[in-house]
C-alpha cells in the first residue's frame, strides 16, 4: 500500500462521474490524506487471518419459488426520467450500422 | 405535559382511555412543528392531511396503535417521496412500496409521519452533508444536531415527533441521538430488514428507533425486528420481548470499560460525565471491569476503505435511467450516466464513490480492500473475546459534544475521525445504544447533551435494553 497519489481523474471516469476541473483539485488532497490514514493498517500482521466480508455469515439464503404480486407497472414508470410505450426510454446504445 | 412531550407508554395509556384521539397527537404536532421547525429544520417533507387520515382509521387495541412516527428520508413509505437528503432522488422519486419496517409499523398500529432530514445518503456526521436544507442542533441552535440521521434526533428531541426511525451505518442513530439527548439504538446486524432502504453500505446498514426514552425504543424495535425473505441477511432468531426484562436493572451484571475509549482524543467534560453514568450503574449493583478493545485505533481506517467500497457499488444504480435526475439524453448512454451522477450527487457522496471505487480498483484491491475485511476480523474477535467476561461495554459515544456548524468544512479526514467510537459496533455486527447521560456546558451558555454508549453482543439487544433502561437518568 505504498502511498500513491490518487489518480482523481482516472477513478472519476471509472465510476461514472463527469467531474469539474474544480472538483478534482478540491478532492485530491482531501482523498490523499484519507488514504494516508488507511496506510495505518499496513502495521497490522493479518497473515492467516481470513476476511470477514459480512459480520453474520448466512450462506444460500433462498426464498420459497412462489410466484406473488409485483409492484404495478405505472407506479414503477412514473419514476422514470423518460418513458415511452410502456418502457423506459433512453439514448440509443447500438451504433448505426 | 403536552401530547408532543409525553412518551409512547404515555400516549397509549391516553389514548385506549379514550382521553385522546390519535387525530389529537397528529393536530398537536402540526402545532409544534409550525411553532419550531423553521429554525430547527429537521423536517424535509410531511403531509399532515395524509396522517390525519391514517389516524382516524388507527387500530388503537396494536402494540403501536394511534402513534406518529417519522421516518428518515431513505425508508421507502408507499406514496411518499424519499429524497435520501438528495439532488438526485429531489422532486422525481415517489415510493412504489413500504419498506418491511414501514409496514410493520403500519401492521403494529402506527401512523406513519414526516420524512426527516439526513446527510445525502447516509454519508456523514453533521447532517450539512443534505442538499436539501440545513438541520439545526434543538439545544444550541448555532450546533449540528449530528448525523446522518440528525432530522430524526432533532425531531425528536425538538417535540415534534413521538419518535423516528433512523438508520446506522457507523452510528447515524447512536451520534445525533447523543447530540441531540435523546436514545438511539442500533440493533445487531441481521435483527432488522434492510428492506425498503436505501442501501449506503450492506453490510453495516441496520435501522433502529430514536426516542425520548428507553421503553419506547424496545417497543419500537419489537415492532420492526424479525426476519422478514426480502431480506437474505434478516435472521430467523426468533425475537424476545424486549419490554419482559426491561426492569430488572443491571445488579450482578459484569460492565466493561474499554481503556481505548477513554484516552486522550476525548473532551474531558464529556469523558466525565460517562464516567460518572458507569459509576452510577455500580452504585446499582453492577460490577465495572477494565477490559481492551486492541485494534480500536483501527477502526476509522477500516470503516472508510469498506463503507466506501460498498457505497461505490450500492450507488451504481443511480444512474439517470431509472429514476431521479436525467442530465446529458442528447449524448450516448455513458454521457447519461456521467452527467447526471455529477449533476445528482453532492461533495461528499462523490469523494466516498471515488474512495470505494479507487480501493476496489486493479492493483488497489488487496492492499486496501482485502486486507481491511481481515482487521475488520481483528475487531469482531476484540468483541468477541471481550463479551466472554463482560455483559455489556460502556463508552462514549462521540469524543465531543455537537460541534458548531461549518467547523469541519472541506476537512474530511478530521470529520471521520470523530466517529471511531461508534464505527466498531456496525464492523462487529453487535447492537449499540446511545443513553442521554448529561450535559456539558457551552460557552455561549447552553447546556450540550452527552450520551452513554452500551455495546452488547450479537442479538444481546435485551440485555442492552436492561443496561439502557438503569442508565437512563
Amino acid at each position: 500500500m505504498a502511498q500513491n497519489s490518487i489518480d482523481v481523474r482516472y477513478v472519476a471516469g471509472l465510476a461514472r462521474l463527469h467531474l469539474s476541473e474544480e472538483e478534482c483539485a478540491e478532492f485530491q488532497p482531501q482523498l490523499d490524506a484519507i488514504l494516508g490514514h488507511a496506510e495505518s493498517l499496513l502495521a497490522l500482521d493479518v497473515s492467516g487471518i481470513d476476511a470477514t466480508a459480512h459480520p453474520v455469515p448466512v450462506h444460500d439464503v433462498l426464498r420459497q419459488d412462489i410466484p406473488h404480486q409485483s409492484l404495478p407497472v405505472e407506479s414503477v414508470l412514473n419514476n422514470a426520467p423518460e418513458q415511452a410505450q410502456g418502457q423506459i426510454r433512453v439514448p440509443k446504445v447500438i451504433a448505426d450500422a | 405535559m403536552s401530547l408532543t412531550s409525553a412518551s409512547i407508554t404515555q400516549l397509549r395509556q391516553q389514548l385506549t382511555r379514550g382521553e385522546i384521539t390519535a387525530v389529537d397527537i397528529v393536530d398537536a404536532l402540526e402545532a409544534a412543528i409550525a411553532s419550531r421547525d423553521p429554525e430547527v429544520g429537521a423536517f424535509l417533507s410531511r403531509d399532515l392531511n395524509r396522517a390525519r387520515e391514517f389516524a382516524a382509521q388507527a387500530d388503537l387495541s396494536l402494540p403501536l396503535g394511534g402513534i406518529p412516527i417519522a421516518l428518515k428520508d431513505n425508508i421507502n413509505a408507499l406514496g411518499e417521496p424519499c429524497s435520501c437528503g438528495s439532488r438526485f432522488l429531489q422532486g422525481g422519486y415517489v415510493a412504489p412500496y413500504d419498506a418491511t419496517v414501514t409496514r410493520k409499523l403500519r401492521q403494529a398500529g402506527a401512523v406513519i409521519f414526516g420524512r426527516t432530514n439526513m446527510d445525502e445518503f447516509a454519508m456523514g456526521s453533521s447532517t450539512e452533508n443534505s442538499a436539501l436544507g440545513l438541520t439545526r442542533n434543538p439545544h444550541d441552535l448555532s450546533r449540528v444536531p449530528g448525523g446522518s440521521s440528525g432530522g430524526s434526533a432533532a425531531a425528536v428531541a425538538a417535540h415534534t415527533a413521538i419518535a423516528a426511525l433512523g438508520s446506522d451505518t457507523g452510528g447515524s442513530i447512536r451520534q445525533p441521538a447523543s447530540h441531540c439527548g435523546v436514545v438511539g439504538l442500533k440493533p445487531s446486524y441481521g435483527r432488522v430488514s434492510r428492506f425498503g432502504l436505501v442501501a449506503f453500505a450492506s453490510s453495516l446498514d441496520q435501522i433502529g428507533p430514536l426516542t425520548r426514552s428507553v421503553d419506547d425504543a424496545a417497543a419500537i424495535l419489537q415492532a420492526i425486528a424479525g426476519h422478514d425473505p426480502a431480506d437474505s441477511t434478516s435472521l430467523t432468531a426468533p425475537v424476545p420481548d424486549y419490554l419482559a426484562e426491561i426492569d430488572r436493572g443491571v445488579a450482578g451484571m459484569k460492565l466493561g470499560l474499554p481503556r481505548e475509549y477513554f484516552g486522550d482524543g476525548i473532551d474531558p467534560a464529556v469523558r466525565a460525565q460517562v464516567t460518572a453514568a458507569a459509576h452510577r450503574l455500580e452504585a446499582a449493583g453492577a460490577e465495572l471491569v477494565e477490559i481492551s478493545l486492541p485494534h480500536t485505533e483501527h477502526a476509522v481506517a477500516t470503516y472508510y476503505i469498506l463503507a466506501p467500497a460498498e457505497a461505490s457499488s450500492n450507488l451504481s444504480r443511480f444512474d439517470g435511467v431509472r429514476y431521479g435526475v436525467r442530465h446529458g439524453g442528447s449524448g450516448d448512454l455513458l454521457d447519461l450516466y456521467r452527467d447526471s451522477r455529477e449533476a445528482g450527487f453532492g461533495p461528499e457522496v462523490k469523494r466516498r464513490i471515488l474512495l470505494g471505487t479507487y480501493v476496489l480498483s486493479s492493483g488497489y484491491y488487496d492492499a486496501y480492500y482485502t486486507r481491511a475485511q481481515k482487521v475488520r476480523t481483528l475487531i469482531r474477535q476484540d468483541f468477541e473475546k471481550a463479551f466472554a467476561g463482560v455483559d455489556a461495554i460502556l463508552s462514549p459515544v462521540a469524543p465531543g459534544p455537537a460541534r458548531k456548524i461549518g467547523e469541519n468544512a472541506g476537512n474530511p479526514l478530521q470529520e471521520y475521525l470523530s466517529d471511531i467510537f461508534t464505527l466498531s459496533a456496525n464492523l462487529a455486527g453487535i447492537c449499540a445504544i446511545s443513553v442521554p447521560v448529561g450535559t456539558v456546558p457551552a460557552e455561549n451558555g447552553s447546556a450540550l447533551p452527552v450520551g452513554l454508549q452500551i455495546l452488547g453482543p450479537h442479538l444481546g439487544e435485551a440485555t442492552l435494553l436492561r443496561v439502557a433502561k438503569a442508565a437512563e437518568s
